[in-house]
């Protein structure tokens, strides 16, 4: 108790400067995902859940279930965790890479020297600008049915027009294809930036020993880059895996299951139909572990200097 | 001249000498192709909405009658709008302002103390920013929706801002904290021995140091609050309450598009987000890095 005492007296200026966060995390995010794990045990839904109509009140009538929410999906009774999964991971690798490819290529033009460079980074910054709600209904405009300019388009080269928005595999294109036009930008700036931070003497020595410009990317640049890397693809696969935004509003509403991905199916599982607040939460529960295991090997690995020289 | 052919070296040298980071004309040309690709694939759909915002109803369908009748009435329909565009707009931004101010106010010492003060504890408030950030919003969802349904702010500002605050509390800590630790504490150090409380050298020295750490933090909370769409979606019943993000699919639903009035209200918004955000962007990634590399 003294130590205890003691302890305070010394911090008391830390814990009252972190209070309010504690307060308002421990209220609004500790308290709802006690509550979302709670309802992960039991079979909680829109019928049976306590609700207020008008001046009545009913109670909730949901049961404590146990493990048996997670049995149903794990086991693959449910039947759309594991595709549903798989497509997920799909999902997060291509974009995350495409994001990458795109973004790195783009960084080393922009880092030479050349006429119009600025006029190309604006260009090229453009759609981050652009709230991603906004672009997500402009390319639904794009890639609209027979009228799209996008068909359109490929008609012209004499092309068939693609269902890119209704046939569940163009769907799938779809998606991918507007997260990177999204994406891009953000990882174009953040390594131009990491870019702009390598010393030119660098380059200037290497080249002084003969090294080629592939030699010199390989040598010098990639690995300057590798912490700045390391945590613009660990952010982008966590904002990848968990967005919502794009998918919901280009394809989600009208979508059947093969082309959601866990967070959007588990948003479709609460708020269509029958809500079912059970299997959402369980959904929810599975994907946070998935990010908290993935995010603790990531950093693992990347902390172990043995993998220094392959990552 | 015999001079220059005893050493055939010399001779190619003209050729070869570029000054580093010149291209061959070739180069040049690869260069300035693969730009303009690039760039005219970011900015084209940019340009195409901007165009058919000045198609009437069935421009869609036939866009070449768009250079012939450009029509600006998709702006007045927007504008005139009775629970619309303007009222999204208005409601966008309270909630926006409300959770960026919340945010930053409150996260701004948890911030300090981190960055400058070692207490038990420490390390798992670090940890639980850093995990928060990584929730799925179909975790927090359904007991929110409870909860504010319980509470009866359902379809309230309060209940959305509230919200928000799940998401922009940690995330404004882990961004602050990283650029507290980026002014030096010899500053602190300095104002603690003239006689400053801990308080005082944090309120008094360091936030003004920190403006510009402010400034880009509040700047993206608030990218985030007026561009979310998944929790807007569900607690924003009433057009009269809509955001932004929850109106606009109201004119592109699954049975209707009215792509005018959609073109018209996306290109108001990006004007305006898009002015602001050139302002800003150079800030923007070496803030969040800073933040997210320790």
């Amino acid at each position: 108790m003294t130590r205890l005492r003691r302890g305070f007296d010394r911090h008391w200026y830390a814990y009252a400067m972190v209070a309010p966060v504690v307060l308002v995390l421990a209220l609004l995010v500790l308290y709802p995902l006690a509550r979302g794990l709670w309802f992960s045990l039991t079979d909680a839904n829109e019928s049976n859940i306590g609700r207020t109509i008008g001046p009545n009140h009913i109670p909730s009538t949901y049961d404590f279930v146990g493990l048996d929410n997670y049995w149903h999906i794990l086991s693959g009774a449910e039947g759309h965790f594991y595709p549903v999964l798989g497509w997920t991971v799909t999902w997060t690798l291509v974009c995350v890479a495409l994001h990458y490819g795109f973004g790195l290529g783009l960084a080393l033009l922009l880092n030479q020297r050349a006429r119009f460079r600025t006029g190309y980074r604006i260009m090229l910054i453009l759609p981050w600008a652009v709230p991603p709600f906004v672009s997500v209904f402009a390319w639904r405009l794009l890639l609209n049915g027979q009228e799209g300019i996008v068909n359109k388009a490929l008609g012209g080269l004499g092309l068939p027009a693609v269902a890119w928005l209704s046939d569940p595999t163009w769907q799938k294109v779809s998606v991918i294809l507007v997260n990177t036009w999204i994406g891009v930008p953000f990882m174009m700036v953040a390594l131009l930036g990491g870019l702009q931070s390598i010393p030119a003497e660098l380059y200037e020595a290497a080249e002084m020993d003969g090294a080629s410009a592939w030699h010199r990317f390989r040598y010098v640049t990639v690995p300057s880059l590798r912490p700045i890397s390391n945590t613009v693809i660990l952010l982008g696969c966590i904002w990848t895996f968990n967005q919502f935004a794009i998918i919901f509003l280009l394809v989600g509403q009208a979508a059947g299951a093969s082309s959601q991905i866990l967070v959007t199916y588990a948003y479709q599982l609460a708020f269509s139909g029958v809500r079912d607040y059970s299997g959402s939460a369980t959904y929810g529960a599975l994907i946070l572990s998935l990010l908290l295991v993935f995010a603790v090997v990531y950093k693992r690995r990347l902390g172990s200097p043995a993998k220094e020289g392959t990552a | 001249m015999t001079m220059v052919l005893d050493r055939p070296v010399a001779v190619e040298a003209p050729v070869k000498l570029r000054k580093r980071g010149e291209r061959s004309r070739l180069g040049s040309i690869a260069y300035h192709s693969v730009m303009i690709v690039a760039s005219a694939a970011a900015i084209f759909p940019v340009l195409w909405v901007i165009f058919m915002s000045f198609g009437d109803a069935d421009a869609w369908a036939n866009p070449s009658e768009i250079f012939t009748h450009p029509v600006t009435s998709n702006y007045g329909n927007v504008l005139k709008q009775h629970d619309g565009f303007l009222t999204w707009l208005g409601n966008s931004l309270i909630v926006a302002i409300c959770t960026t101010l919340i945010g930053v106010l409150i996260a701004a010492t948890a911030g300090y103390a981190l960055s400058r003060m070692r207490f038990p504890g420490h390390r798992p408030l670090m940890w639980t920013f850093l995990v928060t950030q990584m929730f799925p919003v179909a975790i927090l969802i359904v007991p929110l929706y409870n909860i504010l349904s319980s509470l009866h702010l359902l379809n309230s500002y309060a209940g959305l801002v509230l919200t928000y605050c799940t998401i922009s509390v940690p995330f404004c800590a882990w961004m602050l904290k990283g650029y507290f630790d980026t002014i030096p504490v010899e500053i602190d150090e300095a104002g603690r021995i003239d006689g400053c409380t801990p308080f005082g050298a944090f309120w008094r020295l360091v936030v003004p140091l920190a403006r510009p750490g402010l400034a880009v933090t509040a700047f993206y909370t608030f990218l985030t609050a007026w561009g979310e769409v998944a929790y807007a979606t569900q607690f924003m019943a009433t057009p009269d309450k809509y955001t932004l993000a929850v109106g606009l699919q109201t004119y592109v639903g699954q049975f209707k598009a009215e792509w005018g009035a959609m073109t018209a209200a996306s290109v108001m918004i990006s004007a305006f987000a898009a002015t602001v955000f050139f302002l800003v962007q150079k800030h923007l990634v070496s803030g969040l890095t800073a933040g997210a590399a320790k």
